[in-house]
C-alpha cells in the first residue's frame, strides 16, 4: 500500500499535464470551462490521495524521535 | 465612505486579537516565535492555508485569469494541490521532528548544524531575507491598490489625483502599520489566531462575492438575451431575477471569450514547467516555523490532507471571476489594471445588487475578505524575519546568554520594522503585477529546494555542495531576473530550441536545475560529512523519523 500510494502520487503529477482538453471549451454543467473543471477534479484527487498517505505511508515512529524536552536547545 | 468604516472596523478587530493573545502570552522568546509548539491540526491547517494564500491567491489570481484565461488554475492552484501536501509531508514532517529534538527555531540553525558550518547561515541569511522581501512586496502593494480601489470617489477633494481614493501609499502604509502591531503584540500565537481567523473571513466572504458577482452579471446576461428574443425591459428583467444560479452562471460562461475558456494561447511546456514553482514552500522561512508550532507530528495530517481542497475552494472561484471580467457584461474599463479587477467588480457589483447604503456596507465586507487574504500572510512573514534576525544574526554572534528574554524579543522588532521600511519604499516604485512578482519570489525558494531534500534525505550532501548549489541558484536566479527587465515582462520565459520547435519554459526549470546539478556534482567530488554528524541526522535509532533516507 505504501507503495501504491506512492505510485498515486505520481500518477496525479502526470495526470495534471491534461493536454488532451488544452483546446477544449466545452462548459461542464453548462458553467464551467472543462479545462477548469477537469482541474478542480485533480484537486479533489490530491486531497483522496494525500488522506491514503496519511493513513498507509504515514512515518508511524516519528513521535518516538521526540521525548518531553529537546536535547541541545540552540534558541532558549 | 461606508467602505472605509467596514474596513477600519475590520483593521481594529485585528488589532484587538493581538491584545488578546498578548494576554496568553508566556512571557519567554520560545513563546513569542513559537507559540510554545501548542498548535493543534486545526489552527496548523488554517494558518498553513491562510500564509500560503497571500494576495497572489485573490488579487493575483483573478488578475492573471482575467489576462490569461483559466489555466491559471492548472499553472499554480491544482499543482499546489500536489506539490505543497507533498512539502509538508516529505520535508514539514521530518523538519519538524528534527527540529524538536534538536531545539531549532529556523531553517539557519537546522542548516549550521547539518552542514558543519558557520558560514552557510551567513550566506542564507542575505539570500533568504532577500527574497521574502518581494513576497512582502505583493502583499504591500497588492493591499494599496485593493483599498484605493474600493474608495474611489470617496475624498473627491483631498485625493484629487487618486480618483477620490484612498492613496495606495497611505493605504499600504496603514496595513503594514495593523499588521506590525498585532504581530509585536501577539508573536506567533496572536498570527496563528489572526491567520486562522482571517483564512476563515477571506473563504467566507470569497464565497459570497462568488455568489455577488455571478448573481449580478447573471442578471444582466439573462436581460440582455430576453431583450434581444423581443422581451420588453420590464419583462426581461423579471425573467432574470426569477432565473436558477446554474442559469445565471451558465449565460456568463457561454460570453466567456475561446482563449480565456482554453488554453490555446498557453505554451504546454511552459505549464509543465509551473509545476517545480510550488516546490518553493519546501524552504519558505515563515512556513518553517510554522511547521515548528505544530503540536504533534499527528497535527500535520488536516492540513496535508484538506490543503488541496482548500486551495480549490479559493482559486475556482476568483478564476472564474476573472475569465468572466473578460465578458461584455462586467464592462471593465481598459484603464483598470489587473491587480484591481477584483476589487472593481467587487465594489460595482455590491453596490448594484443592494444599492448605495447596503451595497457600501457589502462591498466594505468583501474587501477585508481580501485583506485578510493579504494580512494573513504578511504577519507570518513579518514574525520570521524578526525570528531569523534575532537567532541566526544576533544571539548566534553575541551569545545567547547576553541579552535577556526582552531584549531579544525588542531586537526582532527593530529589525521586522527596518525591513518593512525598505520593503514600502520598493512599493512607492512603478507596480509591477502581482502574478508576476510572485512567479520569480517562488521561483526563488524553488532553486533552494534541492538543498533541504539533500539536508534531510541524502547523506552524502557536503558543505561544497551546499554552497554550490546556493551560489549557482543565485546566480542563475538574477541572471534571468535581470533579463526580464526585473519582472517589467510578465511573460519572460527561457526558450529551448530543438530542431524547428521552440519548447518556452518557465526560469524556474532552469535554476532549480542548475541548483540541483551543482548540488550533487560537489557532493560528489569532496569530503562527506563527519561521523557524528551523520549519526546525528541519519542513524535509524537517534533520528527515528521512519522517512527512508539514502
Amino acid at each position: 500500500m505504501h507503495y501504491f500510494v506512492w505510485f498515486l502520487v505520481l500518477l496525479l503529477i502526470i495526470l495534471h499535464q491534461d493536454n488532451w482538453f488544452w483546446e477544449d471549451s466545452t462548459l461542464v454543467f453548462g458553467v464551467v470551462p472543462v479545462g477548469l473543471f477537469y482541474h478542480a477534479c485533480v484537486s479533489l484527487a490530491a486531497c483522496c490521495t494525500w488522506f491514503l498517505a496519511t493513513r498507509f505511508a504515514w512515518p508511524s515512529t516519528l513521535e518516538d524521535a521526540i521525548g518531553d524536552d529537546t536535547e541541545g536547545s540552540v534558541e532558549a | 465612505m461606508i467602505h472605509l468604516v467596514v474596513i477600519v472596523i475590520y483593521l481594529t478587530l485585528l488589532l484587538l486579537l493581538g491584545v488578546f493573545a498578548n494576554r496568553s502570552f508566556r512571557g519567554t522568546s520560545r513563546d513569542y516565535l513559537l507559540a510554545s509548539h501548542s498548535i493543534g491540526p486545526f489552527l496548523l491547517l488554517m494558518s498553513l492555508f491562510g500564509t500560503t494564500m497571500t494576495a497572489f491567491a485573490l488579487v493575483g489570481s483573478t488578475g492573471e485569469a482575467f489576462k490569461e484565461g483559466i489555466g491559471v488554475y492548472g499553472m499554480l492552484a491544482s499543482s499546489s494541490g500536489i506539490i505543497h501536501s507533498l512539502c509538508f509531508f516529505l520535508i514539514g514532517i521530518k523538519v519538524w521532528a528534527l527540529a524538536r529534538r534538536h531545539g531549532y527555531t529556523t531553517q539557519i540553525q537546522f542548516f549550521r548544524d547539518r552542514l558543519e558550518s558557520d558560514g552557510i547561515g551567513l550566506l542564507l541569511f542575505p539570500i533568504l531575507v532577500g527574497l521574502v522581501i518581494p513576497y512582502l512586496l505583493i502583499g504591500v502593494l497588492a493591499s494599496g491598490t485593493v483599498i484605493n480601489s474600493v474608495t474611489k470617489g470617496t475624498f473627491p477633494d483631498l485625493f484629487l489625483e487618486y480618483d477620490g481614493g484612498v492613496p495606495q501609499w497611505l493605504a499600504s502604509l496603514v496595513i503594514c502599520c495593523v499588521v506590525l502591531v498585532y504581530v509585536f503584540l501577539g508573536g506567533m500565537r496572536g498570527t496563528a489566531w489572526a491567520n486562522a481567523f482571517q483564512t476563515l473571513v477571506f473563504m467566507i466572504l470569497g464565497i459570497v462575492t462568488f455568489c455577488v458577482i455571478a448573481n449580478n452579471l447573471g442578471q444582466r446576461g439573462i436581460m440582455a438575451k430576453e431583450m434581444e428574443a423581443g422581451q420588453n425591459e420590464q419583462m426581461a428583467k423579471s425573467m432574470a431575477e426569477q432565473a436558477g444560479m446554474l442559469e445565471k452562471m451558465s449565460v456568463i460562461s457561454k460570453r466567456i471569450p475561446l482563449e480565456k475558456s482554453t488554453r490555446s494561447d498557453m505554451s504546454k511546456t511552459k505549464f509543465l514547467t509551473y509545476l517545480l514553482v510550488p516546490l518553493s514552500v519546501g524552504m519558505f522561512p515563515h512556513l518553517f516555523q510554522h511547521w515548528l508550532t505544530a503540536r504533534s507530528a499527528g497535527s500535520f495530517k488536516l492540513p496535508i490532507v484538506a490543503h488541496p481542497v482548500f486551495i480549490m475552494i479559493v482559486w475556482v472561484p476568483c478564476v472564474l471571476i476573472g475569465v468572466w471580467a473578460t465578458t461584455d457584461l462586467a464592462s471593465v474599463p481598459g484603464k483598470v489594471p489587473a491587480n484591481a479587477v477584483l476589487a472593481f467588480l467587487v465594489k460595482k457589483e455590491a453596490t448594484t445588487a443592494f444599492g448605495g447604503y447596503y451595497g457600501a456596507i457589502l462591498g466594505g465586507f468583501l474587501t477585508t475578505g481580501i485583506l485578510a487574504a493579504i494580512m494573513s500572510s504578511l504577519d507570518s512573514q513579518f514574525l520570521c524575519l524578526g525570528t531569523i534576525f534575532s537567532n541566526d544574526i544576533v544571539l548566534h554572534y553575541f551569545g545567547k546568554d547576553r541579552f535577556s528574554d526582552k531584549k531579544k524579543v525588542l531586537l526582532a522588532r527593530l529589525f521586522i520594522v527596518g525591513i518593512v521600511m525598505v520593503t514600502y519604499s520598493f512599493s512607492l516604485w512603478e507596480p509591477r503585477r502581482v502574478f508576476t512578482m510572485g512567479v520569480w519570489c517562488f521561483s526563488g525558494f524553488s532553486s533552494l529546494f534541492p538543498l533541504i531534500l539533500a539536508a534531510l534525505y541524502w547523506k552524502r550532501l557536503t558543505l561544497a555542495g551546499a554552497y554550490a548549489s546556493i551560489v549557482a541558484a543565485m546566480a542563475s536566479w538574477g541572471v534571468l531576473f535581470w533579463q526580464s527587465g526585473f519582472a517589467a515582462n510578465p511573460h519572460f520565459t527561457v526558450n529551448f530550441h530543438v530542431g524547428d520547435h521552440i519548447y518556452e519554459t518557465m526560469p524556474v526549470l532552469t535554476v532549480f536545475t542548475v541548483s540541483a546539478t551543482a548540488l550533487v556534482i560537489v557532493s560528489l567530488v569532496t569530503r562527506p560529512p563527519s561521523e557524528r554528524t551523520m549519526t546525528k541526522f541519519f542513524d535509524a535509532k537517534t533520528s527515528r523519523s521512519g522517512l527512508k533516507s539514502s
